[in-house]
């Protein structure tokens, strides 16, 4: 019985199997891993040898001395130099923690919803949360510029109810708030997801077990229910504010010229500036800042799996 | 092992006590889910410091009742009282009553001690008599070195034992336990039964008991009510259960019988006096002695446990014993018993059950032997229902 | 203790919130007028001009390519990755292995695309239709990995014992008994990686190049211009086929589903 199921268990019997392993590592190495070193150095170059049309950066080991004697700070100092970085910085997370707290606001009553509904509903309900994520996330965002704008339809709609007056219109387009409407809006469903996995395996008779020993159901909630859903919360948590903290495509669609966020900073340095090596220092940075949130989020998908 | 199971109860039978009055009374209880009736105008009574057990097969609906009482279901028509007070409409977390549940519901965030806290946490008890109540509950059930662990951390019979702490902790009046030993092997099963009977005893509280086990129903309770699709069958004591079935179903339910139906030949006495009542089991003539509603001409079943039955090679010598005479179609060997399958001419089987008194391997008694199978005229029932 | 009136009405507002925008977008696709505000009547009108925008066209064909080449090649890999988590509990570098498959789930899309560029500058690879792939192959294998290990894990290793009992080689019962049960889930993966590669932005802005321009980068430098009834009336057709997948993968997985309880009862029939 034991040696049946062994070959299946260990790599050394048969090296065939290292196939499995070796084809998807090796890709992710190539692919994943080794442009971030590139990056890394990049972000250290000048900007006169980086830009196109420019010379390839593998020479050979032996460039590997030069690199190291050529190894320059000049980008990582004008990130600091210039209060424009930091603040795009700050604005980036600012606007990460405001969305993920307005997520966690929005996406838990929902998920709690979710999972209290009859079980043969609950199909249907996750069903719903996911096709909007099947649906371009460009194209989403892009419907809310036509509801958004001044003359769009969120002003009609507020006008022909009665609490606009015809001339007025609704300023939310082109500020903070149409890009946090856009990035609640986007992640909503990772957020919800998410907690509803964490809520929907909780055992009911937990509650009815608190109930029965005094326990009214509020208190439930934040004794019971909210604990135990913690995984959900952070998991959720976490994946909806890392990408959000490098998000480009809302804040340039619904956001204003002064909704600072670094994915914006990092896109209009490259294809803008075609200054690639700071372009690859905001990364840098972006991703020493992610650093923590990954980690956190990779150890609750390990304890997950 | 005796000495642990503390004072023995004696002439505990407040039910036969017509001036007793009702700890727990559901009155005409029906409950329906939609269309399905799980409760159907059920009236029970259950009495101060009894030990009761709900009994029946899964759907019977027994844990539905034990719900209501606790508070997690509203009974769709009729009322129950607890001394005498209605309960309708007053939520689980205000009831007296506390409940083990079947998968114990341990809180998996909190520790053992924490668990058995939360309880007595929420009626805002000072700290330090929390304390000293968790510590008492921890060593009622022997759990204090496990205090500081979380309920994945212990076994099934640790997290039991929590389970059945955090229930007592607030002193119920009732204690309402919902299979609570399921989840148990056999042995230790077993010993908890007795632990049960002993906490249950020494703390002087009610214990309605919700069970598919009938040995663990027979070996806990005061009283039994064996349940059936939504109606109570019989409500007595586990021995007028096993002994005195009134009905085919509980019969059948609890324990091993042969069933035999029949029609009623001659009642040798007044309607409802004892007597002798001579059965025909389709050509088997069968006397029974009891006091029997039945009248000749009556369908009945004639019932008796395999082990009133006495097994012999050689015909009775008294005549007026039941008798009857067959050929050994299969024997079980159970250690403590050998069940004898007895085929008679008719193809009809009756088991009779021998204790194993002697350590002999080889029986007198062995497969195609032609045997007589007899029994006492009280030793059988007749059942009318 | 439940409050199903409350639970109700947060679900019909929170679906309010998610649906109502693509609805309107749907709905003025059909405008005649060229206003949001203005309801001009019914009309196809942007559909034939959007059908005769070459530019998008072009751009539509190069999307599906490139959605179906890196679908499939990151499937395949992907469920070589998940089976690699799932069944090898050790090989060296397994932590690095793990990281690597889950953070592109959450890494910010300018950093993924911005490195894997630098990548394709440093190694000499001109930029085009085939680095979008590799680039696209590269992090929808992570989804493809993370949805085929959730199916693997609740596989029951016993079904491959048998059949390496009954005689069949480890190879062979891969293709004969594991990869039919997890079907289901590597086509899922499928269809998440397709319709994740059709919707990427930023990463195929990074690594594209002359005469690879997929659909959303089409889409964003017209939507940067302003609303136009021509782009509701692509992203109408976008959304109404991947409805129409949705809807077809549903009532699959419900045949067989009904299938099986059908097959069940007929098989508990046959034994009473």
């Amino acid at each position: 019985m034991a040696n049946v199921s062994e070959p299946l268990k260990s790599l050394h019997t048969n090296p065939a199997r290292w196939l499995v392993v070796a084809v998807p590592y090796l890709w992710l190495l190539l692919f994943f891993a080794a442009p971030f070193l590139i990056i890394f150095k990049i972000s250290l170059s000048d900007t006169a040898i980086a830009m196109p049309p420019y010379t390839p950066l593998f020479q050979g080991f032996g460039a590997l001395g030069d690199f190291v004697s050529n190894l320059d700070f000049e980008n990582y100092l004008f990130l600091t130099d210039d209060p424009l970085y930091i603040n795009a910085y700050l604005s980036s997370l600012r606007i990460a923690v405001i969305s993920t707290f307005l997520l966690l606001l929005i996406g838990y009553p929902m998920a709690l919803a979710m999972a209290r509904a009859p079980t043969s509903l609950r199909p249907t309900l996750v069903m719903l949360v996911i096709l909007p994520f099947w649906t371009s996330f460009l194209i989403r965002v892009y419907a809310w510029i036509g509801i958004l704008k001044p003359d769009g339809l969120l002003t009609l709609f507020l006008q022909t109810i009665g609490i606009m007056g015809p001339d007025d219109q609704v300023q939310i387009f082109r500020t903070d708030y149409a890009v946090f409407i856009g990035i609640v809006y986007s992640y909503l469903p990772f957020m919800v997801l998410p907690l509803y996995s964490a809520l929907e395996k909780m055992d009911n008779t937990l509650l009815e077990a608190a109930s029965d020993l005094g326990c009214p159901p509020w208190k439930a909630f934040w004794k019971i229910t909210f604990p135990l859903s913690l995984p959900g919360v952070i998991a959720g948590s976490m994946i909806c504010f890392i990408p959000i903290t490098g998000e480009f495509v809302i804040p340039d669609l619904l956001g204003g010229a002064d909704t600072l966020m670094i994915g914006k900073t990092l896109w209009t340095e490259f294809f803008g500036n075609r200054d690639w090596p700071l372009a690859s220092a905001v990364a840098v940075i972006l991703l020493l800042a992610l650093v923590i949130p990954i980690v956190i989020f990779q150890n609750q998908q390990k304890k997950v799996a | 092992m005796a000495k642990s199971l503390g004072p023995v109860k004696r002439k505990f039978s407040p039910w036969t006590d017509p001036s007793a009055v009702p700890f727990i009374r559901f009155e005409n209880i029906t409950k329906r889910f939609g269309t399905f009736t799980a409760v159907d105008n059920l009236t029970l009574d259950i009495y101060e410091r009894e030990f009761f057990s709900l009994l029946g097969p899964s759907g019977c609906g027994k844990t539905t009742l034990m719900r209501m009482l606790a508070g997690f279901e509203e009974p769709t028509e009729g009322r129950i009282l607890l001394q005498g007070k209605d309960i309708s409409g007053v939520p689980p977390y205000r009831r007296p009553t506390n409940m083990m549940f079947q998968s114990y519901a341990l809180f998996p965030h909190m520790t053992v001690e924490k668990n058995i806290a939360f309880g007595l946490e929420q009626d805002n008890l000072p700290k330090g008599e929390i304390a000293a109540r968790v510590e008492e509950m921890l060593k009622l059930v022997k759990l204090e070195p496990f205090a500081k662990r979380r309920p994945n951390q212990l076994s099934g019979g640790q997290r039991q034992r929590v389970a059945l702490a955090r229930s007592l902790a607030k002193r119920p009046k009732v204690l309402l336990l919902d299979e609570p030993l399921g989840a148990l092997d056999k042995k230790l099963r077993e010993e908890t039964q007795f632990e049960l009977m002993d906490l249950q005893t020494k703390l002087g509280l009610t214990f309605l008991i919700v069970t598919h086990d009938q040995e663990e129903a027979m070996t806990v309770s005061d009283r039994i009510a064996v349940m059936d699709k939504g109606l109570i069958m019989q409500v007595a004591t586990p021995a007028e259960i096993y002994e005195a079935p009134n009905s085919r179903y509980v019969a059948d339910f609890i324990g091993d019988i042969n069933i035999l139906e029949g029609t009623v030949a001659a009642t040798e006495s007044a309607l409802g006096a004892p007597g002798t009542v001579r059965i025909d089991c389709e050509g088997m003539a069968v006397a029974v002695e009891q006091e029997c509603q039945a009248v000749a001409g009556d369908k009945v079943a004639f019932a008796i446990r395999p082990e009133k039955v006495r097994i012999s090679p050689d015909q009775p010598a008294d005549p007026s014993a039941n008798a009857v005479y067959g050929e050994v179609w299969d024997i079980g060997y159970l250690g403590d018993f050998s069940v004898f399958l007895v085929r008679m001419a008719d193809g009809r089987i009756v088991r009779a059950a021998q204790a194993n008194v002697s350590r002999l391997v080889d029986r007198p008694i062995t497969f195609g032997d032609m045997v007589w199978l007899t029994w006492p005229l009280d030793a059988g029932l007749v059942l009318t229902r | 203790m439940k409050s199903p009136k409350f639970d109700a009405t947060i679900l019909t507002l929170g679906f309010a919130f998610l649906y109502i925008p693509i609805v309107i977008l749907v709905v003025y696709s059909f405008n005649a007028s060229r206003l949001v505000t203005v309801w001009g009547g019914f009309s196809l009108q942007w559909y034939r001009t959007m059908w005769s925008n070459a530019g998008l066209m072009d751009a539509a064909w190069v999307t599906a390519r490139v959605g179906v080449i890196s679908a499939t090649t990151g499937t395949v890999l992907g469920t070589l990755a998940a089976l690699s988590l799932v069944r090898f509990q050790k090989f060296p570098g397994r932590m690095l292995f793990s990281g690597m498959i889950y953070a592109p789930l959450v890494m910010p899309e300018v950093i993924t695309g911005l490195s894997m560029l630098l990548l394709f500058v440093a190694m000499g690879i001109d930029r085009g239709f085939w680095t979008v792939i590799i680039a696209h192959t590269t992090f929808t294998m992570c989804y493809v990995a993370i949805v085929v290990q959730s199916r693997l894990l609740t596989f029951d290793r016993s079904l491959e014992e048998a059949a390496l009992d009954l005689g069949c080689p480890p190879v062979k019962t891969f293709f004969k008994i594991t990869l039919p049960l997890i079907f289901p889930a590597v086509i899922a993966g499928w269809m998440l990686a397709f319709t994740l590669s059709l919707d990427d932005l930023v990463i195929a802005s990074f690594n594209t190049g002359p005469g690879a321009t997929t659909l959303p980068i089409k889409i964003y430098s017209q939507v940067r211009l302003g609303v136009t009834p021509e782009i509701n009336a692509i992203c109408t057709i976008l959304i109404g086929l991947v409805t129409i997948g949705v809807i077809i993968a549903s009532i699959g997985t419900k045949r067989a589903e009904i299938r099986r309880i059908r097959d069940e009862h007929v098989a508990a029939r046959g034994t009473t």
